[in-house]
């Protein structure tokens, strides 16, 4: 059974705010849902369906399905980090496909900005999972494990600096034109490179925003889409998958998304040619290069290439990525940015994005991400989506 | 001087691995070989990551190798080096890179193990400084 038509995004809605110190965690998922649901057209009396990651507060769904009120049939609180709102959505596909739900509400929020999170520290993922002993006391962070990836890649392949900073100079062009984004000032390749290390090979201006705020989607049956007055965002085709360190074969050129991204679009029956807009997880400059390889936008190895240039930049390059300025200058709210990238991905096909950004005749998006660290371990997750 | 090291907190040590952090007070650094494929791995289990074999058994590496990534951390209050390292070996494991020039420290130069106290009394932790 696949996916492909059985489902479509029908609400999709970005929190406005990105310091949220007088609103609580749980508050914000609710504030997202409703918007997401008046986005729609539809009242929580609809959803049958709820779908949160580890950044819900409690005990997988049952805290927040309980403060929201939701009566439901079918629920999934899978956590791969940062990409699971991607994964959320293809699961709520199967999900209605097989007859479990019909309105499918997935929910993100977090305000690490207000409590003083930052990617330089380390943090300790589980005390009790296998592989803590043997790495949280070398203070991994999360910038130094996706440092090593860009180390070994500009060893490997010659990437170098300045190609990995247009991909920050490309979210910055888009950034100035949302005036919800972080930041809005447009960035020159000299002034990513010249920003303070932080990790070595990684500046300031590599690394992604660390807001507060909140998103979230609906995802409804065939039937229900149609008889909402929303333009039809149609899922055709995802994957996901989980790579680590293979026992010691440790390869940091490539990630999850070499298995995920062919998945998706042998699903879709697409190629990545085909694909008018991508939203590409970049938690850090890095992390969009190796994934637009391993998903297929161009040979392993030539992603710095690739970027570079202004590819990724809406109007001017062959692949327009993150429109709304992404997670390097928009938004990356709980330090997970994956719901933000299948928005955007609705809003451009939907012909909603900001008009100095939107992709003219937009009807096939991609969005794709990783979640945990990819200098590590992580899940990878790619949703494409299509016009209708 | 050499300037101040980051101090390293006490791993969690659990029945599975206890084995290896008893070596490593003794100044041993082991690893993991499994008997029915024959390949070494890293971190420690007691099931083959490779083949799923129960029957791995802990063998003493030479603790040496060569640094397969490094990144070194500035914005922190030591300045630290994290590392994968290939060991001659076998496996690639993620480690500290310490004694050595952090504006040298690249890919592909040689290491050997060696071993910082952690804190709250716990066991050595192995790391690697230049060869």
């Amino acid at each position: 059974m696949s996916i492909k038509g059985k489902a479509y995004i029908a609400g999709a809605y970005e929190h406005p705010t990105r310091l949220a110190k007088d609103k609580s965690v749980a508050q914000l998922h609710a504030e997202a849902a409703l918007g997401a649901l008046r986005d729609a057209g539809l009242t929580k009396a609809d959803v049958d369906g709820y779908f949160c990651a580890g950044d819900a507060p409690g005990l997988g769904p049952i805290a927040m399905v309980d403060y929201m009120g939701l009566t439901l049939k079918h629920y999934d609180s899978t956590d791969v980090g940062g990409c699971s709102y991607i994964a959320h959505v293809a699961h709520a596909a199967e999900a209605i496909a097989a007859g479990k739900c019909k309105v499918a509400l997935i929910t993100l929020a977090g305000r690490p900005r207000s409590e003083g999170h930052s990617g330089a520290t380390p943090r300790m993922r589980g005390a009790d999972a296998p592989d803590t002993q043997w790495e949280f006391p070398l203070g991994v962070a999360t910038v130094n494990a996706y440092a090593m990836v860009a180390a070994r890649h500009m060893h490997q392949f010659g990437t170098t600096a300045e190609q990995l900073a247009w991909v920050k100079v490309a979210a910055s062009h888009h950034a100035q034109y949302n005036e919800h984004a972080m930041l809005r000032d447009v960035v020159t390749v000299e002034q990513v490179v010249g920003s303070p290390l932080i990790a070595t090979p990684l500046h300031r201006l590599d690394c992604c925003v660390v807001s507060d705020g909140g998103g979230a989607l609906v995802v409804v049956a065939p039937e229900i889409a149609k008889s909402l007055k929303r333009p039809l965002v149609k899922v055709l085709g995802a994957g996901e998958s989980i790579k680590g360190q293979m026992g010691g074969d440790v390869d940091l050129t490539y990630s999850a998304g070499v298995r995920s991204g062919p998945a998706a679009f042998a699903e879709a029956g697409v190629k990545p040619g085909d694909i008018k807009y991508a939203s590409i997880y970049d938690s850090f400059t890095i992390t969009v290069v190796v994934q637009l390889e391993d998903i297929g936008f161009c040979e392993k190895g030539q992603g710095g290439r690739f970027v570079a240039d202004g590819n990724l930049i809406s109007g001017v390059g062959k692949l327009p990525f993150n429109t709304d300025g992404g997670g390097l200058c928009n938004n990356h709210p709980a330090n997970r940015g994956g719901i933000t990238k299948v928005i955007e991905a609705v809003r451009q096909l939907r012909g909603e994005a900001h008009p100095k950004v939107q992709v003219p005749n937009c009807n096939l998006a991609l969005a794709h991400g990783t979640g945990g660290l990819l200098g590590s371990r992580h899940g990878a997750a790619t949703l494409i989506m299509e016009r209708e | 001087m050499a300037a101040k090291e980051r101090a390293i907190p006490a791993p969690g040590v659990n029945p599975e691995t206890a084995p290896f952090w008893a070596a490593a007070k003794e100044g041993k650094f082991l690893i993991k070989r499994c008997t029915a494929c024959n390949k070494a791995h890293w971190y420690p289990r007691a099931t083959c990551p490779h083949c799923m074999s129960e029957t791995t058994e802990w063998v003493e590496s030479k603790g040496t190798g060569t640094i397969y990534s490094v990144s070194v951390m500035k914005r922190a209050p030591e300045v630290y080096a994290i590392a994968y390292v290939t060991l001659d070996d076998g496996p690639t494991m993620m480690t500290n890179i310490v004694e050595c020039d952090f504006d040298k420290v690249a890919i592909g130069d040689k290491v050997q193990i060696t071993w910082r106290p952690t804190q709250d009394d716990g066991p050595p932790y192995p790391v690697f400084k230049p060869a």
